[in-house]
């Protein structure tokens, strides 16, 4: 077998290439370790098998030099986006049989690319929470823990599944979304680097909506390379996403060749006055340092309104669910609960079928859509929407990218904040301006905390400029301490 | 005093209790002439085996998303620009949020606060030949349903998605109409210029063009009163039939002392009565917001010059123009406008000849013909140009009138030339002296009894031509004859 562990995208494109190992030998590596990893819940639904017959047909494109650019590469899907025979539940109930007879755009974009899925990853239910404890599957166990403690903690979420599942090794590259934070937020919980591309660069066509103005795909790997490796396969112009962006994929392994003296890196004030814990405050601290020393200007920004980012997000989003949801009413296709008429066909279907959270946010869309409330809540959202993004375009007059922590805190303990959906809402402070100004970000690892978890960086850049991202990305890599790997507490012998 | 309470209203309904006046308002919800739907790649075509029209979009399967179909635009402008519209560069499609099995997404997708098309104008003439004005509010795109079956088993509703997703155009009118007539000439004015325009085909028995009426009843001069909606009415007719009921239930209501309440009523086509369906307490809360899926449609003053070129001459101008060109009287033009195909079959039987002639060939016979034979003008098996070819032989006096409708007869069975029938069957008047002359004198020795008559009361004239003309059978030119009986009887 071979030792995943030390794998990642990168270096496995490579091994494939140079023949060290076959895609078969690693499709079979993944699928033990996976087995093995039960503990984590990380995959809703696995498809071993498929896997191992598309690992075949790639060892032999791979011998016949008509291997595509991640030709027999495994690869975790989030369970948000619909696999073509695959059982693509959104993680709820409501979807638990559902099967659909078409591929997203982004899966069939890697499938096309040659990668292997090896399954289904968990995620918070239809990508409702910070925490992976919404899934219908129940709760996703996050790899590290705390330095001589057992307790479990979140993987963080809503693509806690993928998070989970790159960090302890179960796949090097996972597909997530991120609507307010859902990619960033859990690779920060994690120690992976989770990608959030500009809205409209990955293709939704395709992938369960959860808020159709925020929601956005993109990857959560080992390192920075591998984004820009994995976004090169995910990106491109859809026509069948009317919001898709007919811009050209640029070549972002590139990034690599250039130099960030001279630039500058904005540090918004606001951000500054926010509830942090003090690791991560000076993780920040230290990470400024770093550019400094790279010859990066730092300048002090103001982004006066995202200190409304919050409750507007927690408007638009909800709203927009209330009515993408609609839809699983227990009439076409995915869980029905019979009733003597139709309202209490679609009364009891949908009691049974969503859980808690989707529930909240499902009656708090229709509140604020309401008539009487429309103008207070949801149009005032808007406003307060398109000040945040003037905000940022303000910024990015005056720096090429701006640094914040990803999170407040780090990752914290299964059933701690559950309960507490305002303490939960509130982890996605320092994520959710992004979506709402429909800009690129990244997370990336940037050093553990006094407890030995896990932080995360944000880098944020003007829209369609993720290669900046990689730019300066790769300077936290380089600048961290040494981040070991979880140790393989969970492993089943 | 707004146009909308005049103190000299066109139509009253008379009381004991006093004069009322009704005010109707209409929605039209005409399908759009396209091959496929508002926002999938399936067909919009009628019919089709139940669900073989679904496409993933139109199931509202996960993940989908809606693409606007360029046409079913291109289609709406080109209604606002037959309807002397505003058109709104800038529009934006909203989702309109219900539960109902038969709405897959749980939303249909419209344009409630931006809609593509802003107000316009549609002139009807009615019945005395005087013209109304009957302003067009807006008209918005908006996602049809699918359609449910309950009458297939006791237990369950089925579902057939085959319309779920075609393109609509609501077209909304001001509350400018006052009687079930008016009512009914504008619908037939509307799916004429929709049909002009090729942008509707008008059928209603295929739920194509189907109408909600808002009818309120008032004493003239007054404010407006309170309104109830009749949703979905599918035939001219049944408008009539349904503001007739409607208006003069409110005026009952109202005489015996109850208020109108706003409601939302049904017309039952079986009983003729309208009932109610839901007061506006239980009126949805269709919660309204901006379609996140879709971009707001910013049309270029460039596409809209493309289409105001391809624009055809509407009825309004064609009819002008027939009067001008061809000297017809408003009656006669109407009938050739309200349909495009029998104006463009006139003006060929009309090259070079008499329009008068023309059009009465084309409203009489040709028109009872296919009446009768249930055929369209375009299928008619008389050519415009053979009917033309009929009229000059009547011009030159080859066919006397009645001889000309025993030809038309057999041209609508052979489908042969008028020519060519005439030559075939020897059909062609006797305009020559001598052989009238003769039968003339055949008919006066036959009869000499009634020519002392005649001399006495010349009315028995006429006696003696129709003899004559039945005697040849038929061919004999009547004013030859009617000259030479003169002549011969010595008048």
């Amino acid at each position: 077998m071979i030792d995943v562990r030390v794998l990642d995208l990168s270096s496995i494109r490579d091994s494939l290439k140079k023949g060290d190992f076959t895609s078969k030998e690693l499709v079979k590596s993944y699928i033990e370790r996976i087995e093995g990893s039960s503990k984590l819940n990380t995959y809703n639904t696995t498809t071993f098998e498929q896997a191992l017959d598309r690992a075949e047909i790639s060892d032999g494109k791979i011998k016949k030099n008509e291997a595509g650019p991640l030709e027999g590469i495994p690869i975790g899907i989030k369970d948000l986006f619909c696999t073509q025979g695959v059982k693509t539940t959104a993680s709820s109930k409501i979807l638990e049989n559902f099967i659909p007879s078409y591929e997203s755009t982004v899966t069939e974009n890697l499938f096309k690319s040659g990668m292997i899925m090896l399954g289904k990853l968990s995620n918070d239910e239809f990508a409702m929470g910070s925490s992976n404890e919404t899934s219908a599957n129940g709760a996703v166990v996050n790899p590290w823990r705390s330095r001589n403690s057992e307790k479990e903690l979140v993987p963080g979420g809503s693509s806690g599944g993928s998070s989970a599942a790159v960090a302890a090794s179960l796949c090097p590259l996972a597909t997530a979304t991120d609507t307010g934070g859902s990619i960033r937020q859990p690779a920060a919980f994690t120690g992976t680097v989770g990608l959030k591309p500009t809205y409209g660069r990955c293709s939704r066509w395709g992938i369960v909506a959860f808020a159709s103005s925020l929601d956005q795909a993109g990857p959560i790997t080992k390192t920075v390379r591998d984004s820009a490796l994995a976004l090169q396969a995910m990106a491109g112009y859809d026509n069948k996403d009317s919001t898709s962006a007919n811009i050209e994929v640029e070549n972002f392994e590139n990034y690599r060749n250039s130099n960030l003296n001279g630039m500058s890196i904005g540090i918004p004030k606001e951000f500054e006055e926010l509830d942090l814990s003090l690791d991560i405050r000076q993780n920040w601290e230290e990470a400024i340092q770093w550019y400094k020393e790279a010859g990066v200007n730092i300048k002090s920004i103001n982004l006066p309104h995202c200190k409304y980012a919050l409750p507007a997000y927690y408007i638009i989003a909800p709203a927009e669910a209330s009515s993408n949801l609609a839809r699983y009413d227990g009439v076409k296709y995915g869980k029905r609960v019979p009733g003597e008429d139709l309202d209490s066909l679609y009364k009891r279907t949908r009691a049974e079928g969503f859980g808690d959270e989707v529930k909240r946010r499902i009656l708090m869309g229709t509140y604020v859509l309401s008539a009487g409330y429309y103008d207070a809540y949801y149009l005032k959202a808007q406003k307060v929407r398109r000040l945040i993004h003037e905000d940022f375009l303000e910024a990015f007059k005056t720096v090429d990218a701006i640094l914040t922590p990803t999170t407040p805190t780090t990752a914290f303990g299964i059933g701690e904040n559950i309960s507490d959906p305002l303490k939960m809402y509130s982890n996605d402070i320092l994520t959710v301006p992004v979506n709402l100004a429909g800009l690129p970000a990244i997370s990336i690892p940037s050093g553990l905390d006094s407890s030995g978890l896990p932080m995360g960086i944000q880098l944020i850049t003007n829209h369609f400029d993720e290669k900046s991202l990689f730019k300066f990305g790769r300077l936290i890599e380089e600048s961290r301490v040494n981040i070991e790997m979880p140790t393989d507490w969970w492993i089943k012998k | 005093m707004s146009e909308n309470n005049n103190r000299n209203p066109r139509f009253i309904i008379e009381s004991p209790t006093g004069d009322w006046e009704v005010v109707i308002g209409l929605e039209i919800h005409a399908q759009i002439t396209s091959n496929s739907k508002l926002f999938s790649g399936s067909s919009a075509s009628y019919g089709g085996e139940p669900m073989s029209h679904v496409s993933l979009v139109d199931a509202a399967m996960p993940g989908m998303l809606p693409v606007i179909n360029k046409q079913c635009v291109r289609q709406a402008v080109k209604t606002g620009l037959g309807l002397q519209a505003e058109i709104n560069k800038y529009s934006v499609f909203d989702r309109k949020n219900y539960f109902y099995p038969d709405l897959p997404q749980g939303y249909q997708i419209s344009q409630f606060k931006h809609p593509i098309v802003g107000e316009g104008i549609v002139k009807v003439t009615l019945k005395d030949g005087s013209d109304i004005y009957v302003r067009i509010e807006r008209l918005h795109l908006e996602q049809d349903a699918g359609k449910s079956f309950h009458d297939i088993d006791p237990q369950s509703t089925y579902i057939d998605l085959n319309r779920s997703g075609v393109a609509l155009m609501e077209i909304v009118t001001k509350p400018d109409l006052r009687s079930a007539e008016e009512a009914k000439l504008f619908v037939t004015k509307l799916r004429t210029i929709l049909r002009y325009l090729e942008t509707c085909d008008g059928n209603m028995e295929e739920g194509s063009l189907r109408a909600d009426i808002n009818v309120s009843v008032r004493r003239p001069g007054d404010e407006l009163g309170t309104r109830c909606e009749i949703k979905n009415v599918n035939s001219i007719k049944f408008i009539g039939m349904a503001i007739d009921y409607e208006s003069k239930r409110q005026i009952d209501e109202i005489e015996s002392g109850n208020e109108i309440s706003q409601e939302t009523r049904l017309f039952d086509i079986s009983t003729g009565k309208t009932r109610s369906m839901r007061s506006k307490e239980e009126a949805h809360d269709y919660r309204y917001f901006p379609d996140p899926d879709l971009l707001p449609l910013n049309l270029s003053q460039d596409f809209i010059d493309e289409i105001v070129k391809e624009l055809p001459e509407l009825p309004d101008d064609k009819k002008d123009r027939l009067m001008e060109q061809y000297k017809l009287n408003s009656y006669d033009a109407d009938i050739l406008v309200s349909d495009k195909k029998y104006a463009k079959y006139f003006e060929v039987v009309a090259k070079g000849r008499d329009p008068k002639l023309s059009v009465n060939w084309i409203s009489g016979e040709l028109f009872s013909a296919l009446n009768r034979l249930s055929l369209d003008i375009d299928q008619s098996p008389i050519t415009a140009d053979n009917l033309g070819e009929l009229i000059d032989l009547i011009i030159d006096g080859t066919l006397s009138g009645r001889l000309a409708k025993d030809v038309f007869e057999i041209m609508l069975e052979t489908q042969k030339s008028a020519k060519l029938i005439v030559n075939e069957q020897g059909m062609s008047q006797i305009t020559d002296e001598s052989s009238i002359e003769k039968l003339v004198d055949k008919i006066i020795d036959e009869n000499s009894d009634k020519v002392a008559q005649a001399k006495e009361k010349p009315k028995m004239v006429g006696w003696f031509v129709g003899q004559v003309i039945k005697e040849s059978q038929g061919k004999a030119n009547p004013s030859k004859v009617n000259e030479l009986v003169l002549k011969k009887i010595g008048l």
